[in-house]
């Protein structure tokens, strides 16, 4: 036998690559997916057609245009979609920071699949869903143990969702003060997501950003001129993008009180943070988990999800309804709050997902959500530790105190070879990396953002090391390499001069493409 | 005996304990404990959460199914419950790609590693939009009541105007997420309907209408089910008054049923949910949104819209986002509205379902839906005393059953179809008092006969019982 060479670190990898039509395009007239019930002859008999009762002004006069198509193949043309792409299961997913994107175990698809809880009408009388209604209040009990908040509704649908409820439940107790009109500003930092200033806007609040000190902590300073009476409330996370935890958080909480706004904690991604520290103790009066992230629901190409939002007491009677209560041995809905702000999402929120987030919860026990913490900060200090070994590479601000995620940059790269961070960022799909840079505007300049979670194996961080210093070296002797990527990914760059910022020429849809491309082909004949 | 080793936990594989010991000294710490020293004492919480200790898989198995035995389902239980979640048929090629992992874990990825997902969500976007018939459909947003929102302040927008009028017959659930998200700078008002018909009062829609109105939002079909007739005069009217038209749809009727952008409409929404997802005790609602190829509208979209693209390799398909200065993602406070995840899966899924049925799909289920409510309509009131549908229009999926001479309340019936193991209609009661002692029932493809015959039997049984 001929020992086979696998010394290399990094992985010689293609994605698949189907090079599939569009679904349009394998119509066959005739073709067909699905059967569907059908209607008795008795019913036919007794109502005819159906379609007499309609007012001859709603009958539908030209069929949509639907592709038809047999059964096998749609399925085939959705798994091979299904093959040109990642996802947290199949794929290392570090380089997706501040997305959380940890493992999410397949026993709780298994729990959340059962017809006990897909098949349940929203409507159901509540003596028939006392299972999902329990397992909900006690997801609540263990987010209100994580927090030290003291009661928590599911209904948002995100972490962008919850900040909006926070945002209405902010403005509703200013109202129910008589302060309503008064207080109509809302403080944010720029190294929070983007959905905290442009939620608070939604609801009428003129936003003050803070940005950060030398340091990279938000500006105490700043904040101390900023507050007034004009201040509603103050919205942060901590850590923020950069990983950094800001540990005059409570001297923040506390101006913002003495100025009478409210608190409220951006916790969508609490992975460093489980049996370390606690909304409550650094002042905050609201926060939210995003049960995608820290809770491993998965995220689904982006939801369906649920942002769990904690309030302190004083806050529950603003909280959307329903919400759930035991009363004896029974659980109820109840939505009779005083001061509720109505409604956010239909019905109950995503139910699902509050199921996999307790059977995680449930999967760990109160060691293990430690040793998530632990964990994804010992990785997440791993991958800092030899990042900044990189040429080229660094992590603007104060040096060392990251928790979960770390902010990057490339700068000094970008100024010495001129590869930029999007450069990177596509050469690395050629290694089955995901990357991502950072929300803009760029603060950071040639931003990348790096989330190792506790899933990630030793082995898995020491890769992801590797295929960044193989692009960074490259980028030094041979960047037009860099920048021409991708070459193993399943199409190749594509291109965005004109066809996403040109209203003649972008196409949402398929028959928006077929009409423009028939214009530019009457233009140029 | 051996000593009982930490076993790593199966979730975290850095907790085995030697590798953990290697990778702190390459970083030059001797405790994880160091990592923390960041955090203030004061903020550091040193007790124990009161959270069980940690169960094994399948002991975990058994543990949540038990909790879960406690539910009763729809496949237990005959279901007549709709009011904005329906219980539709599922295909099974639905379920397989949604459970696809690729699809459950992707997130944000870009469009080189994630091209899949990219073709997935633009060929939702084309197949929504040959049911609607119109250019633009967004990537989908929460549920109905979200892309109602924010198709009404996309109409605040374009028209710079604050007021909005909405039907009286709207669901009441809806109405709290539209007054919430659209104060407190917009004001919402609502407009009557005819007593007998539920259909629009155009006197009081003209009498509302001002030069502030920036929309006019209704619903096909509405609500309590029935079908608005009088679209195209509705946005004649909006029209004529500089007000955008908003029409929100039920998407298993556009088989059959002309899409709103035909009467008149510019936005239309609604929840796509009936295509292929299932109920998830609500968790199953998701939103689109759809618009002409007008810059005037696209501009104003706050969710991702994915466009296609050539690549540098001739006969590529590569796709990316459109117009993406839009969003807050890129413009924070200033972008339009907030974007962020939503229900993406949901939309991959409501593309699998468009194209499994086709057109023909499409048409024979609305015929299906109608047959069928039509006989569960025609059965029900034909009880003594039980009149349905207390309106006279026409009804799609949903009708509105008046049980107010039975000498019975909804209450009282529905728990006697709850003791035979039937979920009758939604009580309307109390958000519609003015229909007295009514509910809204929902019959759907799925109901065989049998199902709804014995619903009838129940009824008559409860009614007649003293």
């Amino acid at each position: 036998m001929k020992k086979i060479n696998r010394e290399n670190k990094v992985r010689n990898y293609h994605q698949a690559k189907w090079d599939e039509p569009i679904i349009f395009e394998l119509h066959n007239s005739g073709e067909r997916g699905v059967s569907l019930p059908k209607v008795e002859s008795e019913i036919v008999d007794s109502v005819g057609d159906g379609l007499s009762v309609l007012p001859a002004s709603l009958i539908r006069k030209s069929a949509p245009k639907l592709p038809e198509i047999s059964q096998n193949r749609v399925l085939r043309h959705y798994l091979r979609l299904s093959q040109e792409m990642l996802g947290g299961a199949l794929n290392v997913e570090i380089g997706q920071g501040t997305c959380t994107i940890k493992y999410s175990p397949k026993v709780n698809e298994e729990i959340a699949s059962s017809p006990k809880m897909t098949e349940l009408h929203p409507l159901q009388d509540e003596s028939t869903v006392q299972g999902t209604l329990e397992i909900t209040h006690k997801l609540d009990l263990c987010l209100r143990e994580i927090s030290g908040m003291d009661y928590f509704s599911f209904q948002p649908g995100s972490g962008t969702q919850s900040l909006f409820t926070m945002a209405s439940i902010v403005r509703a107790y200013h109202e129910s003060k008589g302060e309503g009109e008064q207080r109509n500003e809302i403080i944010t930092t720029i190294f929070s997501h983007p959905s905290q200033a442009a939620t608070a806007a939604v609801k009428g609040y003129k936003i003050i950003t803070l940005y950060p000190d030398k340091d990279g902590f938000p500006d105490l300073e700043k904040l101390k001129e900023v507050v007034s009476d004009r201040t509603a409330g103050f919205v942060v996370a901590n850590p923020e993008d950069t990983g950094i935890y800001n540990t005059r958080i409570k001297e923040f909480t506390k101006v913002v009180h003495e100025a009478g706004g409210i608190c409220y904690y951006d916790q969508a991604n609490a992975n460093g943070l489980l049996g370390i520290t606690r909304a409550k103790e650094a002042g905050f009066d609201m926060c939210f988990f995003n049960l995608h992230k820290t809770f491993s629901t998965p995220h689904a190409c982006g939801g369906p999800a649920t942002g769990a939002l904690g309030v302190a007491e004083k806050l529950k009677e603003f909280l959307p309804g329903p919400i759930v209560e035991k009363q004896g041995d029974q659980y109820m809905l109840k939505s009779d709050m005083k001061h509720s702000i109505g409604k956010v999402r239909s019905f109950q929120g995503v139910p699902q997902m509050i199921i996999r987030a307790y059977a995680w919860i449930r999967a760990l026990g109160e060691e293990g959500l430690k040793d998530v913490a632990e964990i994804a900060v010992l990785n997440n200090n791993y991958l800092y530790h030899h990042i900044l070994k990189i040429r080229g590479a660094s992590a603007p601000y104060i040096k060392g105190q990251r928790l979960e995620q770390v902010r990057y940059s490339w700068e000094q790269l970008t100024r010495e070879t001129g590869v930029t961070t999007d450069d990177i960022s596509r050469r690395m799909a050629d290694f089955a990396h995901q990357y991502w840079t950072s929300h803009h505007p760029y603060v950071v300049p040639e931003p990348f953002t790096l989330e190792p979670t506790e899933s990630t194996s030793k082995s898995d961080l020491d890769e992801y090391i590797a295929s960044l210093t193989y692009i960074a070296n490259e980028a030094y002797e041979n960047p037009e390499k860099v920048k021409n990527a991708p070459y193993n990914s399943s199409i190749h760059r594509v291109d965005e001069q004109d066809f996403f910022e040109n209203p003649e020429k972008w196409a949402v849809t398929w028959r928006s493409y077929l009409k423009k491309c028939k214009e530019i082909e009457k233009i140029r004949s | 005996m051996k000593e009982t080793k930490k076993i790593a936990h199966p979730y975290i594989p850095n907790t085995v304990p030697e590798i953990k010991e290697q990778m702190l000294k390459e970083i030059g710490v001797k405790t994880v404990e160091e990592l923390f020293a960041g955090i203030p004492e004061e903020l550091r919480y040193r007790g124990t959460m009161n959270i069980p200790k940690a169960l094994s898989e399948y002991e975990l198995r058994r543990y949540m199914d038990g909790l879960l035995s406690k539910n009763t389902s729809t496949t237990e239980y005959l279901n007549f419950l709709g009011a904005g979640c329906w219980n539709h048929f599922i295909p099974a090629v639905c379920d397989e790609i949604n459970s696809r992992a690729e699809f459950v874990t992707g997130y944000a990825g870009d469009p080189y590693e994630d091209h899949g997902r990219f073709q997935a969500l633009f060929e939702y976007q084309s197949l929504m939009a040959e049911l609607v018939d119109m250019d633009v459909v967004n990537v989908p947003t929460f549920d109905w009541a979200q892309a109602a929102s924010t198709s009404i302040r996309m109409a605040t927008r374009i028209t710079n105007r604050t007021d909005v009028l909405l039907p009286k017959t709207i669901s009441p659930d809806r109405l709290k997420v539209i007054r919430n998200y659209c104060s407190p700078y917009i004001n919402v008002s609502l407009i009557d309907y005819k007593e007998d018909t539920g259909q629009i009062d155009l006197d009081d829609l003209e009498s509302k209408l001002s030069a502030n109105t920036a929309a006019v939002y209704f619903e096909n079909p509405s609500y309590l089910g029935f079908l608005e007739t009088q679209g195209e005069q509705i946005s004649k009217l909006a029209k004529k008054n500089g007000a955008i038209t908003i029409v929100g749809v039920d998407p298993s009727s556009l088989g059959i049923l002309e899409p709103p952008s035909h009467y008149g409409a510019e936005i239309v929404c609604g929840d796509l949910q009936p295509l292929g997802m299932h109920m998830n005790y609500g968790g199953g609602q998701s939103g689109f949104i759809a618009t002409h190829d007008d810059i005037k509208f696209v501009q104003e979209y706050p969710s991702r819209l994915f466009g296609i693209a050539p690549t540098v390799v001739e006969g590529e398909y590569g796709f990316g986002d459109v117009y993406y200065d839009r969003t807050s993602f890129a413009q924070r406070e200033n972008g339009k509205e907030s974007v962020g995840t939503q229900t993406a899966l949901w939309g991959i899924t409501a593309g699998v379902y468009l194209s499994l049925l086709g057109p023909e799909g499409m048409y024979e289920l609305g015929k299906t839906i109608l047959q069928k409510s039509q006989y569960a309509m025609q059965q029900i009131g034909s009880i003594p005393n039980v009149v349905a549908s207390r309106f006279e229009s026409t009804s799609f999926k949903e009708f509105v059953v008046d049980f107010s001479y039975t000498g019975k309340s909804v209450k009282e019936i529905n728990k006697y179809l709850l003791d035979n193991k039937i979920f009758g209609g939604k009580d309307l009661s109390e958000d519609f008092p003015e229909l007295q002692q009514s509910a809204l029932f929902c019959v759907t493809e799925i109901h065989t006969k049998e199902d709804i015959d014995q619903l009838v039997s129940v009824i008559k049984q409860c009614i007649n019982e003293k």
